[in-house]
């Protein structure tokens, strides 16, 4: 929850120590570094980045060169501020000697065999368009606005995830992405997704893109789900094949030419 | 033109009248309950508004009367203080403003050159001023206490109180008694060694200092393995209470450093997670009582002392009530710190309960672990710094609650001075849904008699009033006022800014209003 992290990070603020110069090249590489830094990947970053480091909910780390850490200090950096705009936190709570010590371990992720992608990313495209995904989904200019916008999704989900998120796409949602079922005192049942809610109040994006505004003492029950996705999940009604297809073609989605 | 000119002069009628606050003035603040002198509106701690002209029947017609806008970048923490119709408001991050309450305009302001390099773990903040006689007291980000001229501004005297560079810093808004001027210091996440301070108000000449972590001589020193109470923390970041009577200061002390890393600093940790028990005098410690023994969450004990008699088993008790942020609310003997009654007022996860002396049964495996351990509550705790309330009127104690899980993490600590020294960090528990509540408990034993749930842990303290009504903030932006006999909500209006401020109440032109920081602006309420 957005509301929940602000107020973690607002708890302990940003590290404000004096910035000393961060070195470009990464002073703590020796085995005990690579140990413990393995050890903090796994309770702090393993969670979203997958315990190898292929990715999950956040980005594939296991590839020789991480595009928005091209040197030891941009690495260091972004596991120190995090990256803002993304869910990506800073990790505020761990000394520089720690910070080095996990960056230490996330380049030995790239030197594992990647994962290989098995499906046909030519294949999965038109899959995609056949199976409708993008009434919901936008790549680049095109697709509808439901669902979350998969333009870059290749570079910020791995396949592993991916992969599960077309078979049961309620097991791990992105944050705010919360979906509200609401009863008007009228009787009328309204689902959506949630854009703002307080004690008072709830706002949100109806199935059919209509922006809703509600009291809640207008409505006679209020249910949010952290579990539930408007989108269908298709175990069973793809073959093995076309969920290779699919992921394939997610996972070469980068971002806009 | 005839309306503004009518305005003009009773404007004038009230800024000229006599706004000095003497000692007695603030001793006897329950008398004059149109102004709120010191901090929690008396020395009990109450934050308790005897004015009762805004009341359960007519609080749907409260409207704002004016915006005050701040340029700070952090949310405002402060609590004003009012007297004869003028307003002194501290801005982060360290300054202050008179406004007329009439009309909200400024009539001077103080700003603070803050140098860049200062290190406040949580926002570079202030809680709000003291006012006494002539002076006004600020503390500042850079652990400087200022005593500003009541009708410039100008400054008057400016103390030194540490050495911001090592990570100390003021946010806590100064507690005036008899001819002091009574300061704490934050810095608990740096591990610096805590303090209480008094200053004489007339020169700034320091008058005693109090650490909060005893040295070699000192008992309670071989609470602390080897040389680790060095960076001890136990910082002072909450104003206290005073009881004239037994002419004793109640002050709170925070976690005891590394936050979540106790390997090296094995022992009690005193007096780390307290309440202390200090003549105002000569600060000498006459009790301390001890709430979080070899703290391994960072659960500052630095919540608002509230100061009352009430019935303990039969007996009428003079008591000092804390509901702490791990999760226990206490009652205390307030002349001997004896311990009289604790129980859970939010989910906690950490104890199985309390002994006879209140001390805390371990739950095992719930300190920070490199894996993280899920302990309820959150490093937040299940309340905070911002302020509870107590009504005469109801005779019922009403608090901001928590309801959150955390994960917490045991990393390295290394002391630099001036870095961060946590040994570890926290996290929210995933899929867990945290929320917030406003508490009504019976004083003498903490039992709840009602609740009204908040959308989210809440920032925000409350005030209570003689007009039978509760008012809280949420992180939302929801100003709201509820019931105080049975927590119904009776009126909200957003803010549009988080609101992680306590709420005062005083009269302007005669008539009762409301005051409360919402992000970075002052919205005071009336009934015009």
């Amino acid at each position: 929850m957005a509301h929940r992290l602000t107020s973690a990070l607002a708890l302990l603020g940003i590290r404000l120590c004096a910035q000393t110069e961060v070195p470009k090249q990464n002073p703590f590489t020796s085995t005990q570094d690579l140990e413990r830094g393995a050890r903090l990947f796994a309770a702090n970053c393993a969670p979203c980045h997958g315990p190898r480091g292929n990715g999950g909910r956040g980005a594939n780390l296991a590839r020789p060169k991480l595009p928005r850490a091209t040197d030891d200090r941009a690495l260091f950096l972004i596991i120190q501020d995090g990256i803002s705009g993304t869910e990506m936190p800073g990790a505020w709570s761990m000394t520089d000697h720690e910070i080095w010590q996990v960056a230490a371990h996330v380049r030995t992720l790239g030197r594992v065999a990647a994962e290989p992608v098995r499906g046909n990313g030519a294949s999965g495209r038109e899959l995609f368009r056949a199976s409708g995904c993008g009434n919901c989904h936008r790549i680049g200019s095109e697709g509808g606005r439901l669902g979350p916008p998969l333009t870059d999704i290749g570079e910020r989900r791995g396949a592993a995830y991916l992969r599960s998120a077309i078979l049961d796409p309620g097991s791990s949602l992105p944050e705010d992405f919360t979906m509200i079922d609401v009863t008007t005192r009228a009787g009328a049942h309204i689902s959506g997704i949630v854009l703002n809610e307080d004690t008072y109040s709830v706002q949100f994006r109806d199935l059919s893109d209509n922006l809703r505004s509600f009291w809640k003492q207008d409505l006679a029950a209020v249910e949010r789900h952290d579990d539930r996705t408007p989108m269908p999940g298709f175990q069973g009604r793809l073959t093995d094949k076309e969920v290779d297809d699919l992921v394939a073609y997610l996972v070469s989605l980068r971002g806009e030419e | 033109m005839k309306r503004p000119l009518g305005l003009l002069v009773l404007a004038h009628l009230a800024l000229s009248m006599p706004a000095q606050v003497s000692f007695e003035r603030i001793r006897r603040a329950d008398r004059e309950p149109g102004n709120w002198l010191t901090y929690s509106g008396n020395y009990a701690g109450h934050r308790y508004s005897a004015l009762d002209q805004i009341h359960t029947a007519n609080v749907q017609k409260l409207r704002p009367v004016w915006v005050y806008q701040m340029s700070a970048d952090d949310a405002a923490e402060t609590s004003p203080v009012v007297v004869d119709g003028i307003m002194y408001v501290s801005e982060p991050p360290s300054n202050v403003t008179a406004l007329d309450t009439r009309t909200g305009r400024p009539l001077w302001r103080f700003r603070r050159q803050v140098p860049k390099d200062v290190r406040v773990c949580c926002g570079q903040v202030n809680r709000g001023v003291a006012l006494l006689d002539e002076l006004v007291f600020v503390g500042t980000v850079d652990a400087h206490l200022i005593a500003l001229d009541r009708v410039t501004g100008a400054v008057r005297w400016d103390a030194t109180v540490a050495d911001y560079k090592t990570g100390h810093a003021i946010t806590v808004a100064p507690l005036a008694v008899k001819d002091k001027v009574i300061i704490g210091i934050a810095g608990g996440e740096y591990g610096v060694r805590g303090f209480v301070d008094a200053y004489d108000a007339q020169t700034g000449k320091r008058a005693w200092r109090v650490w909060t972590v005893p040295g070699p001589d000192d008992p309670g020193h071989e609470t602390w393995a080897g040389e680790s109470w060095r960076t001890g923390s136990a910082t002072t970041w909450v104003t206290g209470s005073y009881d004239p009577e037994f002419n004793l200061v109640y002050w709170g002390t925070g976690n005891p450093g590394p936050d979540w890393n106790a390997d090296r600093r094995g022992g009690d940790n005193l007096y780390s997670d307290c309440l202390l028990a200090l003549d105002p005098d000569s600060g000498k410690l006459r009790w301390h009582y001890q709430f979080t023994p070899h703290d391994t969450h960072d659960w500052d004990s630095t919540e608002i002392p509230v100061l009352v008699q009430t019935n303990i088993r039969g007996r009428e008790r003079k008591v000092v009530l804390l509901a702490n942020r791990n999760a226990f609310y206490y009652v205390l003997d307030r002349q001997t710190g004896e311990f009289l009654h604790g129980s859970a007022f939010a989910k906690q996860t950490w104890a199985t309960g309390l002994d006879d002396r209140g001390r805390p049964v371990l739950v095992p495996g719930t300190a920070p672990s490199e894996t993280g351990a899920q302990v309820y509550p959150s490093v937040p705790g299940a309340t905070n710094w911002f302020s509870p309330s107590y009504s005469p009127k109801t005779d019922l104690f009403y608090v901001a609650v928590r309801e959150e899980g955390g994960l917490y993490y045991k990393g390295e600590a290394e002391y630099k001075a001036g870095a961060l020294f946590n040994g570890g960090g926290f996290r929210s528990i995933p899929r867990e849904t945290p929320y917030g509540a406003i508490r009504a408990m019976r004083p003498a034993t903490g039992e709840m008699q009602w609740e009204f749930k908040l959308f989210s842990p809440p920032w925000a303290g409350v005030l209570s009033t003689a007009g039978g009504l509760v008012f809280a903030g949420t992180n939302e932006g929801d100003f709201l006022a509820l019931d105080a006999a049975n927590g119904k909500s009776l009126w909200h209006f957003q803010t549009g800014g988080i609101i992680r401020a306590n709420p005062v109440s005083y009269l302007s032109g005669g008539k009762q209003h409301v005051v409360i920081a919402a992000g970075n602006a002052l919205f005071a309420f009336g009934m015009e």
